[in-house]
């Protein structure tokens, strides 16, 4: 059961992986730009695992920001994984050890989250490591290629490439909302605010880390309300 | 510019590591409230949707492209393909459109 479950979480990985590579490729080659070294550039993806908290932090680096400030700023950015921790500590088998907590936690990134709250049955550790035993080498191994040379791949691939992780999610997404009128008015409403906050003034200005987490607390939050889950619902899909 | 480039490193990680961890560790006993099991439920929906949606977008060279992307992931994903299925079905088409035009 444990093995099955570790190789549904590596097959499920690899589009996370292709995804990974083309975003961490871009982050390597900034990193050459900004005068890292490749040790430090590969450093920074295996420990964070992050791309917009990443590319935030090392535009602090390069311009010599304090250490309260890059600290702030992965705060703000990365505070969404709070929610997505939390939602994962309800889905997560009951028996899983407290080691298995503090594991699963260093690879809670969207992509990953994504296929972990896509399972039908509990989530175990096993299937959240088989996607880390491939989309992590994924995410250093982009970063590692980026950062020793910029034209190794031609720039249409990387394009292409761009868009995997979008396919991905929609992927997710899509068949539930086809099913459930409430998740898919939760699905077109987010967008919808999100996309708002892209094109007004004032809300422009927002960083794209907190208008996700808006996003999800104000339309998850008013979803609950208005339609709250009964018991049965729950077993199902997210 | 006296700063070390390791200790902004390990500021970083250790932040974000953290944000992730938290939640998992102190949170342990099934929540019974049903307003909060709900927002629970509806949250991957609402957070995978903002995260797509516009960034897709800008995610390829062109608007054109990443059209062509997201409506063929769309239709893929209408159609229940696998997530390998539809993720590389839209690289193929923002591919594809970019080459032609």
């Amino acid at each position: 059961m444990k093995t099955k479950d570790y190789r549904n979480g590596l097959r499920d990985g690899i589009a996370v992986a292709l995804g990974y590579f083309a975003v961490s490729f871009a982050f390597g080659m900034e990193t050459a730009t900004k005068g890292l070294s490749i040790l430090q550039a590969v450093l920074i993806s295996l420990t964070n695992v992050t791309s917009a908290g990443q590319f935030s932090g090392l535009g602090i680096i390069a311009a010599g920001g304090t250490y309260i400030e890059i600290a702030l700023t992965q705060l703000v950015i990365n505070l969404r994984y709070c929610l997505m921790s939390f939602s994962l500590a309800q889905k997560l088998d009951r028996s899983a050890s407290n080691w298995h907590r503090y594991l699963i936690a260093y690879s809670v990134t969207d992509e990953i989250f994504a296929l972990d709250a896509s399972l039908s049955t509990s989530l175990t550790p096993a299937y959240h490591y088989g996607i880390t035993s491939v989309a992590v080498p994924g995410w250093v191994l982009g970063t590692l290629v980026g950062a020793i040379s910029g034209t190794l791949l031609p720039a249409f691939v990387i394009s292409a490439l761009g868009v995997a992780i979008y396919g991905m999610f929609l992927a997710i997404i899509i068949p539930p909302a086809r099913q459930n009128r409430t998740i898919l008015l939760v699905v077109l409403s987010a967008m919808g605010l999100s996309f708002l906050f892209s094109i007004l003034p004032l809300l422009k200005k927002v960083s794209s880390g907190f208008v996700i987490i808006i996003t999800t607390i104000v339309i998850a939050g008013i979803a609950a309300w208005l339609k709250p889950i009964s018991d049965e619902s729950h077993k199902g899909e997210a | 510019m006296t700063h070390n480039i390791y200790l902004y490193i390990f500021v970083m990680a250790a932040v974000t590591y953290l944000i992730r961890m938290l939640p998992l560790a102190l949170s342990k006993k099934e929540i019974t409230n049903q307003y909060i099991k709900s927002f629970l439920y509806y949250v991957p929906y609402a957070c995978l949707a903002a995260m797509t949606f516009p960034s897709i977008l800008y995610s390829t060279a062109s608007l054109s492209s990443a059209l062509a992307g997201l409506i063929t992931a769309i239709i893929a994903a209408y159609r229940g393909k696998s997530l390998l299925i539809v993720a590389l079905a839209a690289c193929v088409a923002v591919f594809l459109v970019e080459r032609i035009l």
